[in-house]
C-alpha cells in the first residue's frame, strides 16, 4: 500500500478517530455558516416572489433541506449500524448512535415546516396522506433507535439491536421518496429531479442547493461533536483516553 | 430587491406567521442541539478529570 492512501482501518479505532474528528469539526462548521448566510441571503433577497403563492413558498428554502437530511441521514445510519453488525467494529455503534438525534431533529423540522406551509396553501396542517405520513414514521424510526438504545445497558448489546431495527427501517425511505408517484397525495410531487430539468426559478433553485449544502455541513458538524463525546463516555476506562490532554489531572 | 422597507419584508406579504414559524424553529433547533452536545461533552469531561484527579490524589498517599 502506497503512503498516499488513507488508512481507513486505522481511522476505524475510536482511538484515532477522536483528534481527527476534533480537527475536522471547525472546517465544517465554518462551511455551514458560510453556505447558510449565502443561502439566507439568496432565500430572502435574491429568490423572487411566487407567482401562485407569493411569499409563503419560502418555506422551501427549509422545508426541503431539512427533508432530504431526514432521509439521507436515515441512510447513512443504517449503513454505519450495517457495517457494526458485519464486521464488528466498536466506532460504527457509535456513529450510528451519533446520527440519530441530528437525523430525528431533521424529521421533526421537515414535518413543522410542513405543516406551517401546509396550513396556508392547504388551508390544514396535517393530513394522513403517504407523504406526510411515511415522513411521520420516519421520525418514530429515529426515536424508536435512539429508545431502543438507552433501554439496553450493555453498549455492545445495544448498537447490534439498534442496528437490526435501522436496517429493517431503511426500506421506509424510498417509500418516502417515491410516495408522491405510487400514491395520488396532497403533497406535491419533487421539484428538483435527476431526470428531467427542475420546474422551479433557478435563483429558487439555488437558494434551495446552498440551504441544502448549509443542513449537510451542520449535521457532518454536529455528527463529529456527538460522537466524540459518546467516544469518551464509552471508551473512559482505556489508557488512550486517560492520556488525553482535556481529560488527564 | 423584493422589499422597499423592513415592515414589508417582516410581514411576508401576509405569510409572516408561516414563514417565521418555519425559520424560526429551525434557527432556534440548529442553535439548542450544539448548545445541548456541548453540556454533555463538559459532563463526560469532568467526570473522568475527577476520577484522574482522585486516582493521582490516591497514588500520592500511598
Amino acid at each position: 500500500m502506497s503512503n498516499s492512501v488513507v488508512n481507513w482501518f486505522k481511522l476505524a479505532s475510536p482511538a484515532s478517530f477522536y483528534p481527527t474528528a476534533g480537527r475536522m469539526q471547525p472546517w465544517f462548521w465554518l462551511l455551514a455558516a458560510v453556505f447558510g448566510v449565502a443561502g439566507l441571503w439568496v432565500s430572502f433577497f435574491v429568490a423572487p416572489t411566487d407567482a401562485t403563492q407569493g411569499e409563503g413558498y419560502r418555506i422551501i428554502f427549509v422545508h426541503v433541506p431539512a427533508s432530504w437530511m431526514s432521509m439521507f441521514i436515515y441512510m447513512v445510519m443504517a449503513g454505519w449500524a450495517g457495517i457494526g453488525l458485519a464486521l464488528n467494529t466498536r466506532l460504527s455503534g457509535m456513529m450510528a448512535q451519533a446520527l440519530a438525534p441530528t437525523g430525528a431533529l431533521m424529521a421533526f423540522l421537515s414535518l413543522w415546516t410542513g405543516a406551517f406551509w401546509g396550513k396556508p396553501m392547504w388551508g390544514t396542517w396535517w393530513v394522513w396522506d403517504a407523504r406526510l405520513t411515511s415522513e411521520l414514521i420516519l421520525f418514530f424510526l429515529y426515536l424508536g433507535f435512539i429508545a431502543l438504545q438507552a433501554a439496553i445497558d450493555d453498549p455492545r448489546r445495544a448498537d447490534k439491536a439498534g442496528a437490526i431495527l435501522a436496517l429493517v427501517g431503511v426500506v421506509n425511505v424510498p417509500i418516502i421518496y417515491f410516495s408522491v408517484k405510487w400514491w395520488n397525495t396532497l403533497h406535491q410531487g419533487s421539484s428538483v429531479s435527476l431526470t428531467k430539468s427542475p420546474s422551479m426559478a433557478m435563483t429558487m433553485l439555488w437558494g434551495m442547493l446552498l440551504m441544502a449544502l448549509c443542513f449537510w455541513m451542520y449535521s457532518i458538524a454536529m455528527t463529529l461533536k456527538r460522537v466524540r463525546a459518546i467516544i469518551l463516555e464509552r471508551e473512559g476506562h482505556t489508557e488512550w483516553v486517560r492520556h488525553l490532554e482535556e481529560v488527564a489531572a | 430587491m423584493n422589499w422597499h422597507s423592513p415592515s414589508e419584508f417582516f410581514a411576508m406579504g401576509g405569510y409572516a406567521l408561516y414563514v417565521w414559524g418555519s425559520f424560526g424553529v429551525c434557527a432556534v433547533a440548529l442553535a439548542l442541539e450544539p448548545f445541548l452536545v456541548s453540556r454533555r461533552r463538559r459532563a463526560i469531561v469532568g467526570s473522568l478529570r475527577r476520577h484522574a484527579l482522585a486516582d493521582k490524589m490516591e497514588q500520592e498517599v500511598q
